[in-house]
């Protein structure tokens, strides 16, 4: 019964997605009031009926209701509970159904949180995202239903991927959809005032805490997902160029792009036309991702099961969005004319600069990714390697690390190349002298350690002389207290970029990996840590059986001993092999082993054995810089309320 | 021409050269990383590039996977079901490598006509067949 309610409130929300979308646009564009009036309530009650929707799938979920396919497939009875609930978004059907909600989230989201923005404004944005509600469910009900029965029910369910009974893995896919649907919201902006004719300086700011935002889930997605792999795959990586890893990194790009871009907008009323294509691409990203993890066009770790009639369905549905909205964009862009001329020496400037070069580094990464498929179409196999994605985007991205310490420091509109000259003199000084500095005492040298040393100092030195020149001359408490939350999500954004660049330079250019053969008593010095075999015991788990290995590590030094207990898993229903790395985890290194398989009968095991300086620099990077987009979220201005145009600017002047 | 035009000019131009440069730089790239897929009858015909990496395809031989020596050097036979080829590979097998079980492999040929593998893929899935494999399946039962 509780599974056909769900059904049913699915249909039901998309007749009201329908209306969401159609009424409030039409009365818009007719000047009806009331039909205006009705796009907040519809938005709520769709997130209503989506929501009802989704507690009857984790309901099913929850009392092991076999007889629904979906949870016969996905679930079983010795599954924990929190594996039962994360399970819901474990495959296809399912995790569209969260794409749903998260979208109906964000609907929802607009419809209470935006009132500085004027009512006709929003009955578009929310009939825009209606659109889009419209065709998710459709997809959704049309071509994967998550509340097909199963006649007879099913005994037992054939259970949860055991690579996604993780905790890490169970908030990846939560946070990584409230950033790619997050972009929808900055979708509908752009083109709610691409029909309005409207993209301004007030337009950017009802767009920019919704954009920081959704980029904010976005990166901790990403890292999320790159963290998964690293302790879960059993292979120590952290980023693997994978089609489905670059699927979200592309639209992470677009978005950042598109939040550096908005911030022109908003402050000199420029590039407006620029921003609207950015908020269409970052959106159209996101659908082609999802294009491309669930048609099955892709050869990748992540597509699981996949089906080429869904693949269709958004494949059409893409070009239904970015066809409608291109076109859309091409017959009003012309209207978007600049109000000022831009100075390439200027903020304006550096911030176009940084949009040239991350468009340009989202065309190479689509470039490689898209290929094979190409290729493919011709009858040809090929697939791109890691190569070519690290050198374009190391050649592509290392300006961009530049420009991010000028790019702070310069002033709107226009700037002299003397005052830089005079601030930035000093922390390049610094950065190259402590860059090299600390190359030197790294291993071994190599001038990549010593570049990007350099680089992550000068972002951090840059970033704390901006806060400097801000609060030189005041009182400090004062001072820092009157400085704008964005300004400060801004310092932590780059300050995150520093910490990345950290990790990634360290952990590449420094990392120990050995596979070794190890029998029990047998011990290996791998980067200073003698690493000791004891041996293997089986060990009944739940769902699984582990065979667990003992090793004793200890530093060479002596004063620093650990027990590390790499595992072997088999999940007992899909009969599943599972590595579960042991990591020994640390600010500046972690020790990482993993069982790879018996060799003999003696209990020699072959074992994969890791040191990997700084690599939770990488992530803690990520961390910082989505710290920074909800703390840029958070400033004070974007929750006043409408005021004059002229006010807005003399404010925006006094703010920058 | 009037100032601002010269410097709108001169943006258009930097970006137009900016890109031009990026993209033969990313095409040139691109051509450098490419790793074509063989299966191990167009690697017995011959058809491997013979001085970079690419990758073969096809399901482990049943009974065919042996550790000569005492290291963690590991052999096995990749058959398409018209032809094998011996893989060599020296490291740990993933978790789902298993006889009878679709992997790719990245790797080269040795002068004796082996593939000496860098990379062993095995797909996080029971039921994998790398999807080349699968079509050639599909297109034989359809000629059938």
């Amino acid at each position: 019964m509780i599974p056909e309610i769900g059904h049913l409130a699915l249909i039901i929300a998309l007749c009201v997605a329908l209306v969401q979308a159609i009424v409030p646009l039409a009365g818009a564009s007719l000047g009806i009031q009331r039909w205006v009036n009705l796009a907040v309530p519809s938005a709520l009650a769709q997130l209503l009926f989506v929501a009802i929707s989704y507690a009857c799938l984790t309901w099913a979920f929850l009392a092991h209701d076999f007889s629904v396919l979906y949870v016969a497939q996905n679930s079983n009875s010795e599954l924990p509970l929190i594996y039962r609930i994360s399970g819901v978004w474990g495959s296809h059907e399912g995790s569209l159904l969260l794409w749903a909600l998260v979208l109906a989230g964000w609907a929802g989201a607009v419809a209470v949180f935006t009132p500085s923005v004027p009512r006709v404004m929003r009955a578009r944005v929310l009939g825009v995202l209606g659109l889009v509600c419209v065709g998710f469910l459709l997809f959704i009900i049309i071509t994967s239903n998550p509340f097909e029965r199963l006649l007879p029910a099913a005994p037992e369910g054939s259970d949860l991927n055991p690579l996604l009974q993780d905790i890490g893995l169970a908030i990846h896919p939560p946070m990584l959809y409230l950033g790619y649907v997050g972009f929808s919201v900055a979708f509908a902006f752009a083109i709610a005032a691409l029909i309005s004719g409207q993209v301004d300086s007030a337009w950017a700011r009802w767009a920019r805490p919704w954009t920081n935002i959704a980029w904010m889930f976005l990166t901790l997605g990403i890292a999320l997902g790159s963290w998964w792999a690293y302790y879960e795959l059993g292979w120590g990586g952290w980023w693997f160029w994978d089609p489905v890893e670059n699927a979200s990194f592309m639209p992470w790009l677009i978005g950042t792009a598109l939040m550096h871009s908005l911030a022109i907008t908003e402050k000199r009323g420029t590039f407006k036309a620029w921003t609207a294509l950015l908020a269409i691409f970052a959106f159209a990203l996101s659908l082609l991702g999802t294009f491309l993890v669930r048609s099955g066009v892709l050869t990748s770790v992540h597509a699981f099961a996949t089906d080429p009639e869904r693949g269709v369905f958004i494949l059409g549905f893409l070009v239904v969005v970015v066809g409608g909205s291109l076109a859309l964009y091409a017959w009003r862009a012309p209207l978007l004319k600049s109000a000022a001329k831009t100075e390439l020496l200027s903020r304006d400037g550096a911030l176009l600069l940084n949009n040239v070069f991350l468009a340009v580094v989202t065309a190479a990464i689509l470039l490689g990714t898209l290929y094979p498929i190409a290729i493919d179409a011709m009858g040809g196999k090929i697939s791109v390697g890691p190569p070519y994605f690290n050198l374009m985007f190391f050649a592509l991205t290392a300006p961009l690390g530049v420009l991010i310490g000028i790019g702070m420091l310069l002033r709107w509109k226009s700037d002299s190349i003397a005052r830089l000259r005079g601030k930035l003199w000093l922390p390049a000084v610094l950065a190259v002298v402590g860059g090299f500095g600390l190359s030197l005492v790294q291993p071994q040298w190599h001038f990549a350690a010593a570049a990007g040393l350099v680089m992550a100092l000068w972002i951090a030195l840059t970033a704390g002389l901006a806060l400097y020149d801000r609060v030189r001359g005041r009182a400090l408490g004062s001072a820092l207290r009157s400085t704008p939350a964005g300004f400060y999500g801004m310092l932590l954004g780059h300050v995150g970029v520093a910490v990345f660049i950290v990790g990634v330079t360290l952990t590449s250019l420094y990392t120990v990996e050995r596979d070794l053969r190890m029998a029990p008593g047998d011990t290996y010095s791998v980067a200073g840590y003698e690493f000791t075999f004891r041996g293997v015991r089986q060990y009944d788990i739940h769902n699984y059986t582990a065979t667990r290995g003992g090793f004793s590590v200890r530093s060479e030094s002596g004063n620093y001993n650990i027990d590390l207990f790499p595992e072997k898993r088999i999940y007992r229903v899909q009969k599943m092999p599972m590595t579960e790395a042991a990591i020994d985890a640390g600010l500046t290194r972690d020790l990482f082993i993993a069982l790879g398989e018996p060799l003999d009968s003696a209990g020699t095991w072959a074992v994969r054995v890791y040191y990997k300086p700084f690599i939770r620099w990488i992530w803690l990077g990520a961390l910082i810089m989505g710290i920074g987009g909800i703390v840029a979220a958070s400033d004070r201005r974007y929750r006043r309320l409408v005021r004059s145009r002229a006010g807005d600017a003399a404010a925006n002047e006094a703010a920058s | 021409m009037t100032p601002a035009r010269k410097k709108r000019l001169a943006l258009v131009v930097l970006m137009v050269a900016g890109v031009s440069v990026g993209v033969s730089f990313a095409l040139q790239s691109l051509n450098q990383n490419i790793m074509f897929f063989k299966t191990p009858s167009e690697v017995r015909a011959g058809e491997a590039p013979a001085d970079r990496l690419f990758r073969v395809g096809g399901m482990v031989v049943a009974g065919s996977v042996s550790r000569p020596g005492d290291g963690l050097t590991v052999q096995f036979d990749l058959t398409d079901n018209e032809e094998q080829v011996t893989v060599k590979y020296t490291g740990i097998l993933p978790d789902l490598f298993r006889e009878g079980q679709g992997i790719i492999a990245n790797g080269r040929l040795d002068a004796r006509g082996d593939f000496v593998a860098e990379e062993v893929l095995a797909k996080h899935d029971e039921n994998y067949m790398p999807p080349e494999l699968a079509e050639m399946h599909k297109a034989r039962e359809a000629q059938q």
